[in-house]
């Protein structure tokens, strides 16, 4: 029987499988993808250091590879189910189950699906992507700067609060880290195309974490993206594939419209799919939001009602790189003090 | 002994229910506009009078329209109304034959057997026929009670309420023939004038008097005064308004906008008999005063609050249920324009622009601008098929107003179609393309457009196919239909939808089609609803359409489409963007 068993190969679940090693338990990670990494693998540079994502991922597979951690790659936990004696047996996509004293869930989230606010025309308009889809062209490093249709753009525009924050999507909270995103992402196409306008659409901008609002002042005053409060109601295409924004601006509250050449959705953070799955199987208490639900939120935020099943990371609400890696260490802990109790 | 204190109380209690009638309806009809008035007088000497009285037998005495939702309900109406009906005339048959002459005072029928002990020719015929009906009666006033004590048993999950006026009519209804059947017993015993039930079988081991005798029979005129005067108070008035509301109804007669006359006429029709209450989705959200027959009974209590005035759907289920075909949407909407306080509507930043020509306008509407990809599609099959059309709302436009007509403001509305109405005129256009619902019923009802054919695209593109304007590959997939409630009931758009779709693919039937579909809970109709509660009705929903589980969800509304997306894993599409999908290019 191993000591602890990872769900997830993400950030979260490597920091809690490197801690754990180094309080000498053994360890054993379970992902579902080829590689390692999660969501980072996809984006370019991180907020608020603009330090690339490669170079922590790079970290970690040089922790693992020095600490000898086991990863199954290409291997989806399937359900969790609690023995008599305590541990735990884990299912898996690949017809083999595991035995484990403890389970950690860092199994992370998913991304808010764009088209089902039909009325932003993602999937249906060209130049209308994602934040998610931004980064990737941010990490194919091309020398300028393009639409989908390959126009250098005169305008750009960013949506924020893209399924978060919205009664009509079913989701209520806020993600979190959609607003920095955004900060982060207007700069750096203002970096790339200095001649491009860029707007970006809020409801109320929520930089709290150290260096964030930083970030806000240096895009506004050194690369003058413009920040304006306003709800977006509709878009429609022109001939020329250009987007026609139809919004409120609920400042001035008059409504405007706007003419951009590519939108970007901010999209939110959406409980996995598997989380689902953990709770029809073992009962974990999950929120209204369907993240979850920690024990106790500030006492005890790694434990779940269920004992030895633990979580660390995104599987309990939206985090930034910073805040996933302080719960995972702390998940770390957590699992210790539960396993030499 | 004094025979007044028989006739006197149900004389003195038919004399007030017909003077109050009377005057009733007399106020209510000269309320009536004056064209209404001379529908009437028009009306009154032609076959619709006929129909109408073919319509009062088959539905104020038989109850078919009850029959059909529940024939245990519809026995129990059809033995209170058939039987006693029958009974009268009967009864009058037998007084005149007793008498050989037509000239009886009118309480004889009434209480023939405490009056007529004698024999006469074809005595023991009619006791026995007046035994029978009685009987029939009989057996239905048990079935009342059966359904006050357990409402289940009718296959109905809820019933009404009563107020305590209602509940005195009641009693004095329920034991109007129970009384009858005593008093006509007593008789027979002392006195051997009954038939097969009322000879014997009560007062066989009990001793009779004469007292016993009198004091039954002045019972019996007592209960009959007390459900006649009451019932003009109470939830009875409507058997005798549902017969003159039929009346109207064939005239030709048709509920305004504005609370009228008639508006109360149909309110005064509802017989409270509940089949609304089971046809309303409400009760998955848990709400369960908002139905129509409370918001009738609120109209004449005249305390119906905004709450429930505004919690409902308008989905227009209640109102195909109801057996007295009352206009429930309508008449609700009328309510929200009498409640309904005119907000400051103005809409000058509206510009008239100079209209193109064109054979055909087409009008998306906000719920299609709002749906980029039926617009896509619509826009895509008139392009392929070479229709020579304008785009009225493509970059501005104003609301059609059905929205606003909905939530009861009227005078806001009649800005936007005055706008609107203008500028589809202008264009010179044969037809008018819409490709929403909502916008479509306001545009048939509230528009006024003369010679201008409106479509909606589910129409037009079978036309389009028809007329080999565009050819469409058929996907082998299998698809379910959800009719939407503005387009199915509201605009009785069944089969075309449907035609369409089978040249796409295969069409699966559901439990809840056509004219009984359900809501898919977006509706604009009610704004008070939160996402939790729409969601509860729409998984009730979804659970019925996904019942045979098609590889497609079709609908022809962007609001439906807009609501289901958000419940399910299989593909959601408007029919215009399975035909745009599958247009074949000629
Ligand atoms: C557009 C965007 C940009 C962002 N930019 C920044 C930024 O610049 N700076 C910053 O601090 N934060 C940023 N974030 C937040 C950051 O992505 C998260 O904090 C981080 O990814 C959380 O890591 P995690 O391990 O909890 O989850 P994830 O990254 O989601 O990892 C979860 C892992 O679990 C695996 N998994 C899931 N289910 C199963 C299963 N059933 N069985 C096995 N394996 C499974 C997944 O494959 C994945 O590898 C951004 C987020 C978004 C959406
Ligand atoms: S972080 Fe900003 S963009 Fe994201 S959901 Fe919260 S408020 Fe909206
Ligand atoms: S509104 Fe119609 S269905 Fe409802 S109780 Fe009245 S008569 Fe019956
Ligand atoms: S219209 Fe629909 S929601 Fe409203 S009361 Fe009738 S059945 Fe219920």
């Amino acid at each position: 029987m191993i000591d602890v068993l990872i769900i997830g190969g993400g950030i979260a679940g490597i920091e809690t499988a490197c801690s754990l090693q180094e309080l000498g338990l053994e360890t054993l990670i379970i992902e579902k993808e080829k590689q390692i990494g999660g969501h980072l693998n996809n984006w370019d540079t991180l907020f608020p250091t603009k330090r690339s994502a490669s170079e922590i991922l790079e970290y970690y597979t040089e922790q693992i590879r020095k600490k000898s951690i086991t990863i199954y790659l290409n291997t989806t936990v399937t359900s969790i189910r609690k023995q008599d004696d305590g541990s735990f047996e884990v299912y898996t996509s690949r017809e083999v189950s595991f035995k484990s004293k403890t389970v950690v869930m860092a199994h992370g989230f998913s991304l808010f699906n764009a088209q089902r606010k039909e009325e932003y025309g993602y999937k249906i308009y060209e130049n209308v992507i994602t934040s998610a889809d931004l980064e990737q062209t941010f990490k194919q490093n091309n020398d300028v700067f393009v639409n989908p249709m390959g126009k250098i753009p005169e305008r750009v525009a960013f949506i924020h609060c893209v399924g978060s924050r919205d009664e009509k999507s079913g989701n209520h909270y806020c993600s979190k880290v959609c607003c920095i995103t955004a900060v982060k992402q207007a700069i750096k196409v203002k970096q790339l195309s200095p001649q491009t306008q860029v707007f970006c659409f809020y409801m109320d901008l929520r930089l709290y974490g150290r260096g964030f609002e930083e970030m806000y002042r240096e895009a506004q005053e050194k690369w003058g993206v413009q920040f304006i409060r306003g709800r977006l109601s509709e878009v429609a295409e022109n001939i020329d594939g250009s987007l026609q924004l139809k919004a409120e601006d609920t400042l001035a509250a008059r409504p405007f419209k706007m003419s951009v050449d590519m939108l970007v959705l901010m999209v939110g953070f959406e409980a996995n799919k598997s989380t689902a799955l953990f709770h029809n199987s073992c009962g974990v208490a999950c929120t209204e939001s369907r993240f979850i639900q920690p024990r106790h939120h500030h006492l005890s935020a790694n434990a779940t009602n269920i004992d030895g099943l633990f979580t660390a990371g995104t599987s309990i609400a939206p985090l930034s790189v910073f805040d996933t890696l302080n719960h995972a260490k702390a998940a770390a802990f957590a699992i210790h003090s539960y396993i030499t109790k | 002994m004094n025979d007044l204190f028989i006739i006197a109380p149900f004389t003195i209690g038919l004399i007030i229910l017909l003077g109050i009638l009377i005057g009733k309806y007399v106020v209510w009809t000269i309320q009536l506009s004056q064209i209404d008035k001379l529908r009437i007088l028009h009306g009154f000497f032609t076959v619709r009078t006929l129909r109408a009285i073919r319509e009062i037998f088959w539905e104020s005495l038989l109850h078919r329209n009850i029959w059909k939702t529940n024939p245990l309900l519809g026995y129990m109406h059809m033995s209170f109304a058939l039987g006693w009906l029958l009974l009268i005339i009967v009864g009058h048959i037998e007084a005149y034959m007793q008498a050989s002459s037509l000239s009886v005072s009118p309480w004889i029928p009434i209480f023939f057997r405490y009056f007529e002990h004698e024999h006469f020719y074809g005595a023991r015929f009619f006791a026995h026929t007046m035994d029978v009906l009685l009987l029939y009666v009989l057996s239905g006033v048990v079935l009342a009670y059966g359904k006050r004590i357990n409402s289940k048993l009718f296959g109905i999950k809820r019933t009404t309420k009563l107020k305590p006026k209602d509940r005195i009519s009641l009693i004095a209804l329920w034991s109007i023939f129970p009384l009858r059947l005593f008093a006509e017993s007593a008789t027979a015993a002392l006195h051997g004038n009954g038939g097969f039930l009322t000879s014997g079988i009560v007062f066989r081991y009990l001793q009779v008097t004469p007292n016993i005798e009198y004091t039954l029979w002045v019972l019996y005129s007592c209960s009959l005064a007390i459900f006649f005067i009451t019932l003009p108070f109470t939830r009875y008035m409507h058997i005798p308004t549902e017969v003159y509301y039929i009346f109207l109804k064939e005239y030709g007669i048709k509920l305004k906008k504005q609370f009228n006359s008639y508006s109360k006429i149909q309110v005064y029709s509802c017989s409270r008999c509940g089949i609304c209450i089971d046809a309303c989705q409400m009760h998955h959200a848990q709400i369960s005063n908002n139905q129509s027959v409370y918001i009738l009974k609120n109209i004449r209590d005249e305390n119906l609050t905004d709450r429930k005035l505004y919690n409902c759907l308008l989905c227009g289920r209640c109102e195909d249920a109801c057996p007295v075909n009352i206009n429930l949407n309508d008449l609700r909407i009328s309510q929200r324009i009498k409640s309904s306080k005119e907000y400051n509507s103005s809409y000058d930043f509206l510009e008239y622009s100079i209209t193109e020509k064109a054979d055909v306008v087409y009008f998306a509407g906000c719920m299609t601008h709002l749906t980029p990809g039926i617009k896509k599609s619509i826009l895509t099959v008139l392009d392929t098929a070479g229709v020579n059309y304008l785009f009225l709302d493509k970059d501005k436009g104003a609301c059609c107003g059905r929205p606003l007509m909905q939530a009861g403001q009227i005078e806001a509305a009649k800005k936007l179609i005055a706008y609107n109405r203008q500028q589809i005129l202008e264009s010179g256009a044969h037809t008018l393309l819409v490709s929403c619902p909502i916008c479509y019923k306001v545009f048939r009802d509230d528009y006024e457009l003369g010679q201008i054919d409106i479509r909606h695209h589910s129409e037009y593109f079978l036309e389009l196919l028809h007329n080999q304007k565009i050819t469409i590959r058929n996907t082998q997939k299998s698809i379910v239909y959800h009719d939407p409630c503005e387009l199915g009931r509201g605009c009785k758009v069944y089969e075309q939808p449907r035609e369409l779709l089978q040249s796409i693919g295969t069409l699966k039937k559901v439990k809840h089609e056509k004219v009984e579909s359900l809501c898919c809970s977006g509706s604009l109709g009610d704004l008070s609803l939160s996402m939790v509660e729409r969601n509860k009705i729409k998984e009730q929903t979804l659970e019925v359409l996904l019942k045979p589980n098609p590889d497609i969800l079709a609908t022809s509304c962007p609001l439906c489409k807009k609501t289901f997306v958000k419940g399910v894993d299989i593909q959601v599409k408007d029919i215009a963007e399975l035909v745009a999908e599958n247009i074949q290019s000629n």
